[in-house]
């Protein structure tokens, strides 16, 4: 489907788009009059900010999973998990619906984020496909999913404020927690770091040099 | 929406009623659509504009819900636990506070400002913004700011995850100890509902629009009766 062909961008009308609040300007704004965010026809430099929050997001992500979550200690006997681990834990006690949600907040879809942000930052870098609708309906999941790993961050939260019975349970967060919300944290300003406009302006490029003799 | 092709035809009508979408670039003439009615980018399906009727008002009425309801949810009992004989009942105030061996303090502020402090400042920035507009008063002193932030921490508003976080841990203590809601689980259900709601009918572009109004030209155009 040759969708972007029939399309005119603010860029090949000689003007600049306001992300925020959806205007158009002449392309030498830099200011947008309406809303005052920062104007820029495409950012390129921000390939830089998306690998420089990936490569720090996935640092954090090496101790979220070697670190213990918690630390369970019920009539003496201390246990500590880490994410795998108590995903594990709760198959073994049968809430596999649980142990399924919170593997896949916790390690399928940080591990897909990974890799999806790598793929649409090494795709543009490299104009040849011609897969946009595909790459920004990812760029658009990314977008929209990774704030749900934070689930387990927080049922860790809830957990060490309410159980607190003395010598019978007592839960406490470990490092990993906080190691694991900054993964999340920093993967989320990557991906919105991400120009999804460049995704686009591949299939006109090549139209471009298509349309050239 | 049509493709804007004829650029010509710009500088006639003039910038503003030019719109483009901030995830692809594509420029488009600024359809006429009724309240109800969604414009969606052609190529990339992003829903530009969603003009809502009477949108402004419902949006005051649901922000100002929602901080009674944040507000309530801080100091009742959110969980209540109980085993052995022993109880203890939290309230979110307790959840935040929960972090306070030291180098987990970080994660305090961010439990603090994901469940709590981003959305209650929303709503205020809501209230802020749109109050004026809907009672035809000139906006506020830094409404385009106030607003501007308030769209860039929509996806740091994270107080649907919370709740599901909250059934998760249910579960997980189930074993453990017999856990009930308390009476802020249920205001705080309502908070995430009332904040969904103001999302489902805040449409960014027709704000934009009624704070554009200047009034030296004095177009009439009230938030909840914008045109395109």
């Amino acid at each position: 489907m040759s969708a972007g062909r029939d399309v005119l961008t603010a860029r090949d009308a000689g003007l600049v788009g306001c992300r925020d609040c959806t205007r158009v300007w002449p392309a030498a704004t830099t200011t947008c009059p309406c809303c005052g965010s920062a104007l820029m026809s495409r950012d390129r430099r921000a390939l830089q900010r998306v690998w420089a929050w990936w490569l720090v997001a996935l640092i954090c992500y090496v101790p979220a999973n070697i670190y213990p979550m918690l630390r369970t200690s019920t009539l003496g006997s201390v246990s500590q998990d880490t994410i795998v681990g108590g995903a594990i834990t709760l198959a073994e006690h049968g809430s596999y619906s649980v142990a399924a949600i919170i593997l896949l907040a916790s390690v399928v879809i940080p591990t897909l984020k990974f890799i999806a942000i790598a793929y649409l930052a090494l795709s543009v870098a490299r104009p040849s496909s011609a897969r946009q609708r595909r790459q920004h309906m990812l760029y658009e999941t990314v977008e929209y999913i990774g704030r749900w790993s934070m689930i387990d961050v927080f049922v860790v939260a809830i957990l060490s404020a309410l159980v607190h019975l003395g010598s019978i349970a007592s839960i406490e967060p470990g490092p990993a927690s906080l190691t694991f919300a900054l993964t999340v944290v920093f993967t989320m300003i990557s991906a919105q770091s991400f120009d999804s406009r460049l995704i686009w302006d591949q299939l006109e490029d090549e139209e471009d040099h298509a349309r050239a003799p | 929406m049509v493709p804007h092709n004829d650029v010509s035809a710009t500088a006639a009508e003039g910038l503003s009623a030019l719109v483009v979408c901030p995830s692809c670039d594509a420029l488009y003439r600024m359809p006429q659509i009724s309240p109800g009615e969604d414009a969606i980018c052609h190529r990339c399906h992003r829903v530009i504009a969603a003009p809502r009727r009477r949108a402004g008002m419902q949006i005051i009425s649901l922000a100002a819900a929602s901080l009674v309801f944040l507000v309530a949810t801080l100091f009742f009992p959110f969980l209540k636990i109980s085993a052995a004989g022993l109880h203890n009942a939290t309230s979110v105030l307790d959840v935040v506070l929960a972090f306070t061996n030291k180098e987990l303090a970080l994660l305090v502020l961010f439990t603090a400002g994901c469940i709590l402090a981003i959305p209650a400042l929303r709503m205020g920035l809501l209230l802020y913004v749109l109050v004026p507009l809907v009672f035809d008063h000139p906006p506020r002193p830094g409404a385009r700011s106030a607003f501007r932030l308030s769209e860039r921490l929509k996806p740091w508003s994270m107080a649907e995850i919370f709740a599901l976080g909250c059934a998760v841990a249910l579960i997980k203590v189930k074993d453990l100890a017999q856990v009930d809601f308390g009476p802020a689980f249920w205001m705080f259900a309502g908070l995430v509902f009332l904040v969904l709601q103001v999302q489902r009918n805040l449409c960014s572009r027709s704000v934009w629009d009624a704070l554009d109004q200047d009034p030296a030209l004095a177009r009439p155009a009230p938030v909840e009766d914008h045109r395109a």
